[in-house]
Formats: structure tokens, C-alpha cells, sequence
């Protein structure tokens, strides 16, 4: 592992990691992949998102879907969880809440093949440092 | 790909529901049928989006139209001209209260400026267990910009200029207890993490460490080179197994990188830090109790002073500084004190994350500014009281905190505002009552809490809050006096001023908080004998309506005291005295002939 020897070298990173991020959020071949966030802290996990991560990536692949499954924190919307991220293509992300594995098959077939929306989207209500 | 073209989406939060959101959304489902736009335009129904105010919400995605206040007989019109032809319902829009224009594009919204994520920034947008991404979203260029200026104090300027106070719960400035600690001498000075949240309710440190990780250790380094320490220690509570992986993935990544480690970034400044483990005891969240605990000793505190930043852990100059603090620290660095020092109220800088719980329709973690009012944060992002139900009161601060009611529903919440009406900001639980809860109860359900938790060093916390609790205990059994009340004041106000430590001090601030705020229940309590919340068991009655009851005898059949007596098809009697209160009875009744009274 290389490691950090400057200021300079972090900026040359972060704008190495920007682009490899923003190829799993923003997506060069845009046509194909979907982005997929699962919120992982112990509330999340406590109510069944590890799960529900499994069943993502397997069934992803599985139905030929290109598809980035990551992990991240807790969305602050614990009254709704497992929550999970899904941004298509070109589009703005959409959160959904109360995620267990039918919901999650639901989401595949229903949103990520068609775009058509299934219960239990959550809306974003709040700011974040870039807007700002 | 993508076959549909627009969605309609319609609020079935509770709010909206109650003014017939579900009617809006089958007018909406009919008329876009009717024109045979049902393979391109859905209807669905989403969440709450927490502006119950101005409910039933409709959104059109993907061009972000917020219409608010909509009527069942609007959806024609919304079909018609907005989804057909294009225009916007200007009369739905949603008008700025300020500059009374309609705004068209929700991201432009004050609704959605209402929370702020600066210490949440990454939560739930990063994967935590990849430094890459972490790097990506500007990290560890804060510390970069530290090293490379090569000059502390000018660090320490910009942490005490951004006004950021503790956001552990007393709300000393960071700034000036970093230069404190920069000014005393030592061979070796510590940076310490407290990562021991222990208030009811409250999980925001934990969501940050396991959300987000390397912003607290980044701002951990940080803190070394501006006060001169080498070792950091995150004291965490072993309850958090996932924190703390977590954690250890994230320091691994940063030693790696050479983010931690000798000669960081080629600056010559060493840091490494180090995971010590609680044992889940409250007044280790207090720092020289924590202290203390990480030295393998009692977990008691000390009198202060010393200070930890003259004389901390073993002896040496120690920073102490709290999760959600640490993790404020990286932003306010790269974008400036100015920048964060224009964000909240006079005194209060930045936002705070709160643990929104209790009987509030959308549970979960909100990160607002400083200065936002109870009535934005209850009504406007929690989506108001559970089914309906009439608010009564927020307690803020943990078992060292007290209650605010509706009279504080418009007061901007800051430090000295809480502190003001008898509360405090504590590290951020917030747990909303409705009318169904008892305010002598939820006293004694805190005291409890603190009886458990005095470490029982010092004797007005130790034997102080028990008899608090045993007072609050017999009001709650329908045997308290009004002389008791007094008791509860005088008792409060001694263990207040006599305690050693915080927990003791502030110990006694649910009792004189409710006392304060619902005095006539306390009187209600001890002279009536009713409690108004039918919560305390022993001040209530169930009685049976003989006009109602018809004999069916089934209450007097399950009842497991044989309480109940009377003749077949004959109005029944409870007997008050072997009553247990359980309600079996009521639940069977089918007559609705059983009441508490």
C-alpha cells in the first residue's frame, strides 16, 4: 500500500477516489449501472439489512443486473428500517424503508427493471454541507 | 430502460392521511387511467415527508414540483395541466413564507433547509469500512491543511473563532479547552475520544462511529498536533460491537495510508490512537470518571480541579472531547470558523444531531441547526404525535435533563435557552410525551435510572436521589402528602448543590423539572388521588356502568382475583379492595360497560 506522503498526494488520491466514486454514483456506462446503498448500523443490521444486502447482490447477479452493492451507516430514518439507497442511471436517489427480502425482490423487479415506484419511499428532507 | 416517465407521489404519512391523502391518490390513479397515461405516469404512496403542516403533500418527480394543502378535487387539475400539458399548479405551490413567492422546485425549499448534515455528513452516504471513500468526500484534507500550515495556535484560532461548543452536553468551547490544554506542559499529553454515550434514548455516537469512523479519528489527529499530543484513546462502551469494529477497521486503513502512524504526511508529527472499552457505567461518560476507568481504576470521579487538560490520564495533560464534537471538527477546518460560525444561533454554533424517540410519528436521527424551535423540530420533521394524540411534553438532556412543554414549543433551542427553562442539550436524546404519560412517573422512571448509576461515592447522590426515588414512589401509590412535595424541592435543591460530580448535580433535574412544569399533577397525585394519565395503577379504578353492564358474567369469569360479583343478567360490581388493576375485565367486556376512573 502506498502511502500518504503529502498534502499534495492526499489531493492527487481524492481526486482519484472522486472519480471511482462518482463512476458508482454519476456511472460512466450509465446505461447499466444501478447503485445500491444498504444502511448498515446496528439498527439496521438488527432489523434484518444484512439480509437484505445478501439477497441483493445474489439476486442482482443472478437476474443480470449490473449493479454496485455497498454498505454504509444509519440514514436517520430508523422508523422505517432496513432503509436502503437506490439510484438508477441519471436519475436523483431514492430511499426506500421497510425492506425485507420480498420488498427487496419488489424493488428489483418493480423499480430497477421498470422505474415504477413500490411503497414505502421515504422522502429526503435535509441539507447537506455542499448545498450549503 | 426506464418505462415509466413521471411519478406522482402521494404523502400517507399520518398527517395527510387524516385530510384524505388516500382519496387524492385514487383520484390521482382514476384520472390518469382515464387518459391513458397508465403505462407512463405512476401514482404511488410514500412516507411521511414530515411538513404535516402544510399536508396532503403531493410530489411530481422527476422535475421536484411540491404541491402542498391539496384537495381530492385538485387531481384532476394537477393530471390535466401539469402532467398532460406541462404547467405547474401555481395556486398548490408551495408559497415562501418569507418572500411569498411560490416555489416550484422543492430542493429550493426552507422546508428542506430545516436540517443540516455537517456532523451526519457521511452517515448513510459512505461506506464505512473504505477509506477511499471516506478520502474521496474531502477526507483527511483537513489534517493535510493542519500539517502543512505548521502552526497549532492557528488551528486552536479557528476552532475557538467557529464558536463550537461540547457536544457531549455541557457545552464548554472546544477552542478554549484545546488551548488550555496546549499551554500546559508535559512530556506526553493525550487526546482523548468519549465515546461512552449513556443516555436513555440516545445513539448518535454510536451512528457516527459506525457510519462514519474516520471523520472522528482524522479529527483526533487533528487535536494532537494543536495541543501537542502523540496518543489518542477512544473510550467506547463494549456494548457497541459494531462501533468497534468498526473503528478497528478504520484505524487499520489510516495506519496504512500513513494517515496515523509516524511522520504523517511528511510532517514529522506522530499520532496513533489506541481503543480502551467501558463497561456500560453512566458516570463514565463524566470525563474524570472516565479518566479514571481507563487508568484500570473504580470508575469514580474527582473533584475538579485539576482539570484534565492540567492533569488527566495518568497524570498527564488530557483533552477530552466527545464523538459528535470530534466529528464537526474536519468540516469546520476545510470550510472555514466563518462558515460554521453563521450557522445556528448567538451563542450556539453549528447544528446538533438529536435522537428523535417516544411518541413521535417519524423516530430516527435529525441533525439541525442551533436555534430551530420544538414546534419545527416536532411538527415539521418528526410528522407530528403519534395517532393524533395531544403533545405534552419533551424531555431533553437524559436523567440530568427535564421536560419542556408547549410553552417552550416556540423557544429557539440552543445551550442557554435549555439550561433556561430547566433543561439541558445533554448529548442529544429527545423523547416526545403525549397526553398519556404520567409526569410523575417519568420522574421516578429517571431517578431510578440515576439510583442505579450513582457510583455512591459521594453521600447526597448515593443516599439522596433514593430517597427522592421512594418519595416519587409513594405519590405514584396514591399515598403521598403535600408535605412530600416540599420534601421532593428541599431534597432536589440539597443533592443539586452538594454533589461531587455532574451526575449528582444534575440528578435531581427531572423532579424539579416536572414539578415545575406540572405541578397540579403532582397536586392531583397527593391530594385527589387521581392520576390524570391513568398510568399509576394504584390511583385507579375500574367500575362497572350498571346501566351498561347486561350480566353476561364474563368479567367476573376472568377475572384472576375473583374481584367481580353479581347474579346472571344482573349489573356487576368490582370490589375495590382485591382489584389488582390488571384490566382483564375491561378487555372482555363486549359492552363497553368497563371504565378506568
Amino acid at each position: 500500500m502506498t502511502k500518504v506522503k503529502s498534502l499534495a498526494d492526499l489531493k492527487l488520491m481524492r481526486a482519484e477516489m472522486e472519480a471511482k466514486l462518482s463512476l458508482r454514483e454519476k456511472s460512466n456506462n450509465s446505461e447499466k449501472m444501478v447503485q445500491i446503498k444498504v444502511a448498515m448500523a446496528t439498527c439496521g443490521i438488527a432489523s434484518g439489512a444484512k439480509d437484505v444486502m445478501d439477497f441483493l447482490i445474489d439476486e442482482l447477479d443472478k437476474r443480470n443486473i449490473e449493479a454496485v452493492v455497498s454498505q454504509t451507516g444509519c440514514m436517520g430514518y430508523c422508523y422505517a428500517e432496513p432503509t436502503i439507497e437506490v439510484t438508477l442511471p441519471n436519475q436523483d436517489p431514492v430511499v426506500f424503508g421497510y425492506v425485507n427480502l420480498k420488498k427487496a425482490d419488489e424493488i428489483i423487479e418493480k423499480y430497477i427493471k421498470n422505474n415504477e415506484l413500490v411503497d414505502g419511499v421515504i422522502p429526503m428532507n435535509y441539507e447537506t454541507i455542499e448545498k450549503k | 430502460m426506464a418505462k415509466m416517465k413521471m411519478h406522482l407521489l402521494v404523502c400517507g404519512g399520518t398527517g395527510c392521511h387524516a385530510s384524505q391523502s388516500e382519496v387524492i391518490l385514487s383520484n390521482l390513479k382514476e384520472i390518469v387511467r382515464e387518459k391513458g397515461l397508465d403505462n407512463e405516469v405512476q401514482v404511488i404512496m410514500t412516507g411521511c415527508f414530515g411538513f404535516c403542516e402544510k399536508g396532503p403533500i403531493v410530489k411530481v418527480m422527476p422535475d421536484n414540483t411540491f404541491y402542498t394543502e391539496v384537495k381530492p378535487g385538485d387531481a384532476r387539475e394537477i393530471v390535466e395541466e401539469h402532467v398532460i400539458k406541462g404547467r405547474k399548479v401555481t395556486r398548490l405551490l408551495y408559497t415562501d413564507p418569507e418572500n411569498k413567492k411560490h416555489v416550484s422546485d422543492s430542493k429550493h425549499m426552507g422546508f428542506y433547509k430545516k436540517q443540516l448534515r455537517i456532523a451526519l455528513r457521511n452517515c448513510g452516504f459512505i461506506d464505512p469500512e473504505n477509506i477511499d471513500e471516506y478520502i474521496a468526500r474531502d477526507g483527511y484534507e483537513a489534517l493535510g491543511k493542519v500539517l502543512e500550515a505548521k502552526d497549532p495556535q492557528q488551528t486552536i484560532d479557528i476552532i475557538k473563532k467557529s464558536g463550537l461548543r461540547g457536544r457531549g452536553g455541557g457545552g464548554f468551547p472546544t477552542g478554549l479547552k484545546w488551548e488550555i490544554t496546549s499551554k500546559s506542559q508535559a512530556d506526553q499529553k493525550y487526546v482523548v475520544c468519549n465515546a461512552d454515550e449513556g443516555d436513555p434514548g440516545a445513539f448518535m455516537d454510536r451512528s457516527i462511529l459506525e457510519g462514519d469512523p474516520h471523520s472522528v479519528i482524522e479529527a483526533m489527529a487533528i487535536a494532537g498536533y494543536a495541543i501537542g499530543a502523540t496518543k489518542g484513546l477512544v473510550y467506547i462502551r463494549a456494548e457497541y460491537p459494531l462501533a468497534i469494529e468498526r473503528l478497528k477497521i478504520a484505524i487499520n486503513q489510516s495506519r496504512e495510508y500513513g494517515l496515523l502512524g509516524t511522520d504523517i504526511m511528511g510532517s514529522g508529527f506522530d499520532f496513533d490512537i489506541e481503543l480502551r472499552y467501558g463497561a456500560g457505567a453512566f458516570v463514565c461518560g463524566e470525563e474524570t470518571a472516565l479518566i479514571h476507568s481507563m487508568e484500570g481504576n473504580r470508575g469514580e470521579p474527582t473533584f475538579k480541579p485539576p482539570f484534565p487538560s492540567v492533569s488527566g490520564y495518568l497524570g498527564k495533560p488530557t483533552n477530552v472531547n466527545n464523538v459528535e464534537t470530534f466529528a464537526n471538527i474536519p468540516v469546520i477546518i476545510n470550510k472555514g470558523a466563518e462558515w460554521f460560525a453563521a450557522i445556528g444561533s448567538e451563542k450556539s454554533k453549528g447544528t446538533k444531531v438529536f435522537a428523535l424517540a417516544g411518541k413521535i410519528n417519524n423516530v430516527g436521527l435529525i441533525e439541525v441547526p442551533m436555534g430551530i424551535t420544538l414546534r419545527e423540530i416536532i411538527y415539521e420533521i418528526g410528522g407530528g404525535i403519534k395517532d393524533g394524540k395531544k403533545f405534552k411534553a419533551v424531555q431533553t438532556g437524559g436523567p440530568s435533563g427535564g421536560c419542556l412543554t408547549d410553552r417552550h414549543l416556540d423557544t429557539p433551542i440552543d445551550y442557554d435557552n435549555l439550561i433556561a427553562a430547566g433543561s439541558m442539550m445533554g448529548s442529544g436524546g429527545m423523547i416526545v410525551m403525549d397526553e398519556d404519560d404520567c409526569m410523575v412517573s417519568i420522574a421516578k422512571y429517571y431517578l431510578d435510572f440515576t439510583v442505579e448509576e450513582s457510583c455512591g461515592k459521594c453521600t447526597p447522590c448515593r443516599i439522596g436521589n433514593k430517597r427522592l426515588y421512594e418519595i416519587l414512589e409513594k405519590i405514584t401509590q396514591g399515598k403521598g402528602t403535600l408535605e412530600d412535595l416540599d420534601k421532593l424541592k428541599n431534597l432536589s435543591n440539597v443533592i443539586k448543590d452538594a454533589s461531587l460530580c455532574g451526575l449528582g448535580q444534575t440528578s435531581p433535574n427531572p423532579v424539579l423539572s416536572t414539578l415545575d412544569n406540572f405541578w397540579d399533577e403532582y397536586i392531583e397525585h397527593v391530594t385527589v388521588k387521581k392520576c390524570r394519565s391513568n398510568q399509576c395503577k394504584a390511583l385507579m379504578q375500574y367500575i362497572i356502568d350498571a346501566e351498561q353492564c347486561v350480566g353476561c358474567t364474563a368479567c367476573a369469569r376472568n377475572c384472576p382475583v375473583n374481584a367481580i360479583t353479581g347474579e346472571r343478567k344482573l349489573a356487576h360490581l368490582i370490589n375495590q379492595d382485591i382489584c389488582i388493576k390488571c384490566g382483564a375485565c375491561m378487555e372482555k367486556c363486549k359492552f363497553n360497560a368497563i371504565s378506568i376512573k
